[in-house]
This record gives structure tokens, sequence and C-alpha cells, in this order.
């Protein structure tokens, strides 16, 4: 039976699977991650309810069969404000780091590849910006142009943005008088085409790994200004705004409290649970400095 | 040592002023006039001109930078659109109890997660290394905001040993007021440099100078005190210095649920109230604190490791 499938290599994905299934922590992540994304993806069919419909039964009620996480003080459902809440978050970390990601991968390799004399300012202005504190300059941001769900992808980006930045400079350093990139030179490539081809695939995995480590970042980041009346507007459902509602209340019933944050625990505990496990897994050198 | 300490003095003023011309660049490039912004839509056009011309904003976007930066200097930051007061006053008022929250928490959390980590890094995989490895991961993820609510609801709400309101009269009130806030403040930072001890205690103890004190048979825990600790907190150093930024964030949140006063808080407040010149101020002073925290921290790893002074 020595045929040629048996000396196959199993497929890169298989193992890294096989990797991943190995490790009980990035396993749990997975599992969180697929969870609170397939709820995103799937939340107006999976919400008993309206999440904005006001109920005639009671209001600040404890969980029960008709309302499984309670209601708050509108009497309104929290499972389905929570699992509305849920695609809230998620849009806001795919829409803030895909900004952030690809202003980040330009800037940086710019950085990287270009002047001594601009690279030297680009770093100057990242250090400038990584030096506000996210929330406080969030709130000076909403000062300007108002709370929406639009300040906050903003806020979230422009602030991630270095740090993406940096990475990409970091790597591009590295690669740029790599041999092979030399070759392609001398061989007469144009400097789009040594970024575009070569650089950018290298510095690609890293950037990624890092933004999935940075999801629960960005969504505590959403929940905290949402909780500060600062990000997504009432009454629609984020997690942040469910937990400033709980918060008002809280003498009078813990539920709205504990059913907007478990949620926020789950979903960054998932996303640091997998990413560390990816990192480990693909680029076990990569560290990050905050 | 002196030279490489003004070199990064230097940088340090450099970003700050960067970070305060980027903030009024913002300002300036937003559509909509400051001036309407903070008098609302109904105010009268006369009110408007009157408040555009006390605030500068009638002269050129240089003049206004120029004027700004000139009155930084002299430590006027404007004055409060509705009480006229100095904004300067309103911010020193609010600092101190900032810092003092800042400070415990960092404190009680390097305290314990330095310790915490070397002790994991000696007993390396056995069961305490692995259950403070996953609780270091737990508490790192988890906003400050969310931790400040629990920390409400079961000591404040439930059990009713500690107060969830304001900052106390008189030293011992203040400590007890301070002790649910530092908490949620600071227990992310207890994993965070438990970790970072952690890896970098296991790196030291392969270099070769670990191997050549072990050689010359000096006792494990010497050669762990005065040859690896050392270089091992010097990352767990940089990661304080550069936390200072996460650790204003978190005070915002803290300050706004304990209603404790505090630059967080009175952000909140001016931004609810569109009280421009007051959160311009209070970021300014916390930007500077920030590059300053970052700036010392450097400075104390120049200190601890010499090999860092040379490359700037």
């Amino acid at each position: 039976m020595s045929n040629a499938a048996a000396y196959k290599q199993p497929s890169a994905l298989r193992i890294y699977l096989g990797q991943l299934a190995q490790n009980p922590m990035g396993l749990l992540g997975l599992v969180l991650v697929v969870i609170v994304v397939a709820t995103a993806i799937f939340a107006p069919w999976l919400a008993p309810y309206d999440p904005n419909q006001i109920m005639l039964g009671p209001r600040m009620g404890s969980p029960s069969a008709a309302h499984w996480l309670g209601t708050d003080h509108l009497g309104r459902d929290l499972l389905s404000r929570v699992i509305a809440g849920g695609r809230i978050a998620m849009l806001v970390a795919v829409a803030t780091l895909g900004a952030a990601m690809t202003v980040g991968l330009a800037l940086g390799l710019i950085a990287g590849y270009g002047p001594k004399w601009l690279d030297n300012i680009l770093l100057l202005v990242f250090d400038a910006v990584r030096s506000f504190p996210v929330i406080v300059f969030g709130l000076a941001v909403v000062t300007l142009i108002g709370p929406s769900l639009y300040t906050v992808i903003l806020v979230v980006a422009i602030t991630s943005i270095p740090i993406y930045a940096r990475i990409v400079r970091t790597q591009t350093m590295a690669l740029r008088n790599a041999e092979f990139i030399l070759a392609e030179k001398a061989m007469g490539a144009n400097t789009l085409r040594i970024l575009a081809v070569h650089v950018l695939p290298n510095v690609l995995g890293p950037l990624l790994i890092l933004a999935s480590m940075d999801v629960p970042m960005v969504i505590a980041t959403e929940a905290g200004l949402s909780f500060l009346g600062m990000g997504v507007r009432p009454p629609a459902p984020s997690w942040g705004t469910i937990l400033n509602d709980g918060y008002n209340f809280i003498r009078n019933s813990p539920w709205p409290v504990i059913a907007g944050s478990v949620p926020i625990i789950l979903v960054t505990l998932g996303f640091t649970f997998l990413g560390e496990a990816l990192r480990d897994i693909f680029d076990p050198k990569l560290r990050r400095d905050l | 040592m002196a030279i490489y300490a003004i070199q990064r003095l230097l940088l340090s003023v450099l970003i700050v002023i960067i970070a305060v011309t980027l903030l009024n660049v913002m300002l300036h490039l937003v559509p909509g006039d400051p001036a309407v912004m903070i008098l609302g839509p109904r105010a009268t056009p006369e009110l408007i001109e009157q408040t555009r011309i006390a605030m500068g904003l009638d002269r050129p976007f240089a003049v206004q930078m120029m004027t700004f930066f000139g009155n930084l200097a002299r430590g006027d930051m404007g004055t409060d659109v509705f009480t006229g007061r100095s904004v300067t006053t309103i911010v020193m008022e609010a600092l101190p109890y900032t810092i003092a929250l800042i400070t415990v928490s960092i404190l009680w959390a390097a305290g314990i997660g330095i310790p915490l980590g070397a002790y994991s890094a000696i007993r390396r995989n056995t069961w305490i290394d692995r259950i403070t490895g996953v609780l270091s991961v737990g508490t790192i993820s988890i906003p400050s905001f969310v931790m400040a609510l629990y920390g409400v609801l079961i000591f404040a709400v439930w059990l009713g040993w500690l107060p969830a309101i304001g900052a106390g009269e008189g030293l011992g009130d203040q400590i007890i007021h301070l002790i649910l806030p530092a908490f949620a403040v600071g227990v992310s930072w207890v994993g965070y440099t438990s970790r970072i001890v952690r890896a970098s205690m296991l790196e030291v103890m392969g270099e070769s100078h670990v191997r050549m004190a072990r050689a010359f048979g000096l006792t494990e825990a010497r050669i762990t005190r005065t040859y690896v600790l050392r270089i091992a907190v010097l990352p767990a150093v940089t990661l304080i210095g550069a936390g200072v930024a996460h650790l204003f964030s978190a005070a915002v949140f803290v300050e706004v649920i304990f209603a404790r006063p505090g630059i967080g808080a009175l952000i909140v407040s001016a931004v609810n109230e569109r009280n421009y010149p007051i959160v311009l101020g209070a970021v300014l002073i916390t930007t500077a604190i920030i590059v300053l925290a970052t700036l010392i921290s450097d400075l104390v790893i120049a200190w601890l490791d010499p090999r860092q002074r040379e490359g700037l």
C-alpha cells in the first residue's frame, strides 16, 4: 500500500489546525470567537424580540423564561439588546481595524522605504499621536464632531495607526537590504513593484496577527465611549449603552450590568486567547510593546 | 548619561509641541465654528462675533498658534467659557486626585505583579505558573470599566463593605475611598507586569553571565536577586512608562463610575457642556504627563542598564 498519497505532505492548514488543537486556551478562544462572530452575523434572526421594543411586562425584571437575561429600566429585552450590541461591536472592530491597517501599512512602507528625513518626521508624528490616551483623545474628538458610531471608528483608527505603521516600518527596513530585494532591484524593478510584490506579502502576516490581538482593545474602546454617552447614540444597543443604563440602576437590579459585561469579557478573552495562539504558531518572535 | 538625558528631554518637548499642534490643527480643520459649538445653535450673531474675538478666532491660524504657545509658556491655557476662571487653575485642582489614583494603582499592581512574575519564572511549568499565566491574560484583556462596575456591584451594593461614591474627607477616609478605584485601574497591570517579568526572567536566566555566576558557586537566591531580576525588570519599567497613557484612559472611567473628582471626570463634564478650552487644557496636561513618564522610564532604564544609553 505504498502509493503516493501515503507520502503526501499534510497541507499547511492541517498543520496549523493541529497545532491550534494542542493549545487548549487557543481552542477555547477560537470557539468563543466563532460564537460571537456567528451571533453578530445572524443577530436579526437570533434575537427573540426587537432590541428597542418597549415591553408591557416587568421593568428591571430578573431572568425568566420569556426574557432569558431579564429586562432593562424601560422593559426592553436584554438578550435581544446584547445580541444586537454584538453586531455593533463587530462592525466597529472590522471597520476600525481595516482602516487602521490600510493607512498604517501605507505610512509604514513610506517610513521604512522612503528617505530618512521623511522617516524621522513620521516617527515623531507617530510618537505624538501615541502619547494621547485613547479615551481622552476620543473625548476631545467628540467635542469637535459630536458623538456617533463614526466618531468611535475615527478615534480608534487614528490612535491605532502608529502601532501598525511602526511594525510595518521595522519589517520593511529589515527587508530593504535583503538579498532577494537587491537582486530584484538589479533586474530593474521599480519601487512600487518591490513594495507591492515583495515587501507587502512579508509584512502582512504579522500585521494580521496584531490586528486580531487588537480586537479586544477596539471593542473595549467602543463600549467605553458608549458607556460614557460619547459613542453609539441611544437607543442603539451597544454593550456600552446597556452598561450605562444598568449602571444608573445598579442598586435596583444587577442584571443589566451583568448582561452587558459578560459578552465584553467573553469576546475580549476569546480574541486574546486566539490571537496569542496564532502568534505562537505563526510568528513566535513577534512581540508587542503595548 | 547627562547628554543622553538632555537629548531625550528635547525630544520629549518636541513630541508635546507636535501633539498640541495636531490637536489645534484638528480643531481648525473641523467644519463649523468653535464659537458656535460652544454657544449652541440659539446664539445671536453678535454674541458669536464677540466670542470669536475673545477666543482670537478672527485672526489667522498661524497667529493663533503663536499666541497659544506664547501663553502656554507663561502657564496660561485660556479661560473657562462659562465661569471665566483660569483653565490652568481648574486642571491643577483636579490633577492631584488622578495622580494619586494612578500612583496607588501602579504601585500595588507592580508590587504584586513583579514578584509573581519572578516566582512563575523560577517555578516555571508548575501549576502555580500555569494559573498565573491564564489569570494574567484574563485580567489584561478585561476592560477597567467592567472591573470597576463589578467592584461597585460586589463590594458596595451587595456586601456594602466599601464606599462607591466620591473621594472622601480626611486621610483615612480618602484611603478607604481609593481602594475600589485603585483595584479597578491596577488589576490588569498585575497581569501585564507579571507576564513581562516572567518572560524576561526566563531570557536573562539563559544568559552567559548568569551561567558564570552559577559556575562560581553563588547561591540561586543571590543570582536571582543580583544578576537576574535587575535586568529582568527593565521591560516592566518600559511597560509601565508606556502604559501611563492607558492608566489615564482607565482613570477616566473609574472617576466617572465612582464619582471621584479628577482629570477624567473634568474632561467628561467639559465635553458634555462643550467647554472646549477645558478639554484642550486637560488633554494637553495629560499628554505632557504621559511624555514625561515615558522620559522618566527611559532614564531609569539607562541608569539600570548602561548598554541602553548608546543608541538614541
